[in-house]
């Protein structure tokens, strides 16, 4: 693999190319200019196009100065920010199940247990008292109501 | 006299028991979040949003805008305690605040730092209650052609300051612009970019990409390291809060420099406080009588980015309610706030809404006073907070950033939705993307296609309807601006093969 090819830099001018060239081909499906003026497809074609240029702009730049371009990414940083952010997914779609006070809880044990390394009970204990205060706050003081599932 | 009958009828509203609760609590917030590193007062106000959206919209102005310059006041806490910027206006304080925190001298750079923080924020006010009613009134000459224009201004100097990467930031923008344009067309009822999903049609709320981008993205990127956050060490002694006559004589121009700077940068869309703060600290060490002791413990080096970051918040508020173009992230919400409100922040704001604007001002002044009551004794508590441990507060601001959205619509969609832009906004941390563009773009985009629109629409198609003078004068300075970068990189090769040639 080029040294470029492991560059975030180039994957992401890759990948917002490919959203310029989904934007522009689907604004040519609508009026570009109508009777009354510019149609729905006039913007997006314009920012769609300057999407792309710039994109390959990055990309070129990130093949043509393959040393500069970004970090290189750690494997175990990114698998604990996604680890989070997989159970926050998690927790949210559980809530229409499970309503969001058993979900949050089962959120904050998580982090607190996995992420940080602390123990079961604290994970629980800091879950439980998280859902009882926005129970408290959001729903009883202010009348905001929070996520309910099946039974909460 | 109309300022000063303004100003009165401001300050019966900010008198008001409901406005003096609102501003308290905004300013206790604004302090609070200032001092926490991480979470800012962007991500704060997304989150509160919601919230406040079932208030009176006085009350909530008042308290959304408490918590905006509360933060100016609290991020200066952890710079020269911990040499940790609270917010990012605030990293240049932690070049001579931090340095004289080592010297023994914490309690003097905090005080001056409230000080300073205190004078400039006020100057920022009264200029924002002079300059803001004259503007508005210029700018009333103002129709769709003058509007799109200055729209491309505005996200320009936005994109020239949010990076490094010129490329990555004009990209973000683009990516603000096709999420502004996701949902029904509003001249011909076309959906576009909904994915065939009927809960798009009605577009992306600016919230849910907000909270999202902001505080999901900024969670998941603090969650990185693999030792959990340490609790971080309160520095004892802070007795003598203080400074001395002699540092406020040392100060006097600090005062003046980061006050007019700070209001002037923050009248620009798109400078930002970050940039005010730099400035007058640049400025500050040129006419210093003792340059050599900045970057060691100078006082005037807190003094005027401090004044000037507050000061920024008065001026930001120039362009924000007199035209409608916010200048920062934080107001580009602050201008959602509006607009979900019914409120229509431009020209006529001042004029159709009395109550509002100088029921703002007014409270301003008495937030002023309040958080300079707030930050000279209560800086030592203040630092207490960052006992709380990364793991309990995480946890806590997903949890209010998912209470947010879900109280907007009650839908679980937009919790997806929520999941989806917390990854972008991590995404785009990693990739160095500045995540200010995207928000601006979408908070900008749909006016903009607006007015283009209605533009082109006057004109039967013709462009020449953007070469009017005001329109032309307003693409040439954005033309410009995106220009200086190619400017800068232009010189540094000069100077380098100079350097290389010598």
């Amino acid at each position: 693999m080029p040294p470029f090819a492991r560059r975030g830099d180039f994957w992401s001018g890759v990948a917002l190319a490919a959203l310029g060239a989904y934007v522009v081909i689907q604004a040519h499906g609508w009026d570009y200019m109508g009777e009354d003026g510019p149609g729905p497809g006039f913007f997006p074609t314009w920012y769609g196009s300057a999407m792309i240029a710039l994109s390959l702009w990055l990309v070129a730049s990130t093949v043509m100065k393959p040393g500069a371009g970004g970090k290189r990414v750690s494997r175990g940083e990114l698998a604990r920010a996604l680890g989070t952010w997989l159970a926050f997914v998690i927790c949210i779609a559980l809530m229409p199940v499970a309503g969001f006070l058993v979900a949050f809880a089962l959120l904050a044990w998580f982090i607190v247990r996995f992420m940080a390394g602390k123990s079961h009970r604290l994970g629980f204990a800091l879950g439980i008292g998280g859902s009882v205060l926005f129970y408290l706050v959001f729903e009883l003081a202010l009348g905001v109501g929070l996520p309910h599932g099946l039974f909460f | 006299m109309e300022i000063l009958q303004g100003l009165l009828q401001g300050f019966q509203v900010a008198m008001s028991p409901t406005s003096l609760v609102m501003c308290c609590v905004g300013v206790v917030l604004g302090t609070i979040i200032g001092v926490l590193p991480g979470l800012g007062p962007s991500a704060t106000i997304a989150m509160l949003l919601p919230l406040t959206l079932k208030l009176d919209p006085t009350g909530g102005m008042i308290m959304l805008s408490g918590i905006y310059y509360g933060a100016k006041y609290g991020g200066s806490t952890t710079s020269i305690l911990l040499n940790v910027p609270g917010e990012n206006s605030s990293i240049v304080t932690c070049i001579d605040g931090y340095q004289m925190a080592r010297r023994g001298r914490a309690g003097a750079a905090l005080g001056m730092a409230a000080i300073a923080s205190f004078i400039a924020g006020t100057f920022g006010v009264v200029a924002l209650m002079l300059v803001a009613p004259p503007l508005a009134r210029v700018s009333l000459a103002f129709s769709a052609p003058e509007y799109f224009a200055l729209m491309v201004l505005g996200l320009t100097m936005v994109v020239l300051l949010a990076g490094e990467s010129l490329p990555k930031a004009l990209l973000a923008m683009l990516g603000g612009l096709w999420i502004a344009s996701i949902g029904t067309d509003l001249f011909t009822a076309t959906s576009r970019f909904t994915f065939g999903r009927v809960e798009l049609l009605g577009g992306i709320d600016f919230i849910i990409v907000a909270i999202g981008v902001f505080a999901i993205g900024e969670v998941l990127g603090s969650m990185e390291p693999a030792q959990p956050a340490a609790v971080l060490p309160v520095p004892r002694g802070l007795r003598n809060l203080m400074p001395t006559w002699d540092d406020m004589k040392r100060c006097r121009f600090a005062f003046a420099n980061g006050s007019v700077l700070g209001f002037l940068i923050g009248c620009l869309p798109g400078a930002g406080s970050t940039i005010a703060s730099f400035m007058s600290y640049g400025v500050e060490k040129a006419v210093s009588r003792h340059p050599e002791e900045f970057g060691k413990g100078a006082i005037e080096g807190v003094a005027a980015p401090e004044g000037a970051n507050n000061a920024e918040t008065g001026g930001a508020l120039v362009p924000l309610l007199t035209l409608g173009i916010p200048s920062s992230s934080t107001t580009a919400i602050l201008l959602a706030a509006l607009v979900l409100w019914g409120f229509k922040p431009g020209p006529l704001f001042i004029q159709d809404q009395p109550q509002l604007f100088w029921g703002l001002v007014a409270s301003m002044y008495i937030g002023n006073v309040l958080l300079l009551v707030l930050n000279l004794p209560m800086v030592a508590l203040f630092a207490q907070l960052l006992k709380l441990p990364a793991y309990a507060m995480f946890p806590l601001i997903l949890g209010v950033s998912v209470v947010g959205v879900y109280s907007n619509a009650s839908s679980q969609f937009d919790l997806w939705l929520l999941a989806a832009f917390g990854l972008v906004g991590y995404i785009m941390r990693k990739l160095e993307f500045p995540t200010a563009p995207l928000v601006l773009g979408l908070v900008l985009g749909d006016q903009m296609e607006k007015a283009l629109r209605q533009s082109l629409m006057m004109s039967q198609g013709h462009l020449s309807i953007l070469f009017r003078p005001i329109p032309s004068v307003l693409l040439v300075l954005a033309a410009l601006l995106l220009m200086v970068p190619l400017f800068k990189r232009f010189n540094a090769l000069r100077l380098r093969v100079l350097d290389e040639e010598a």
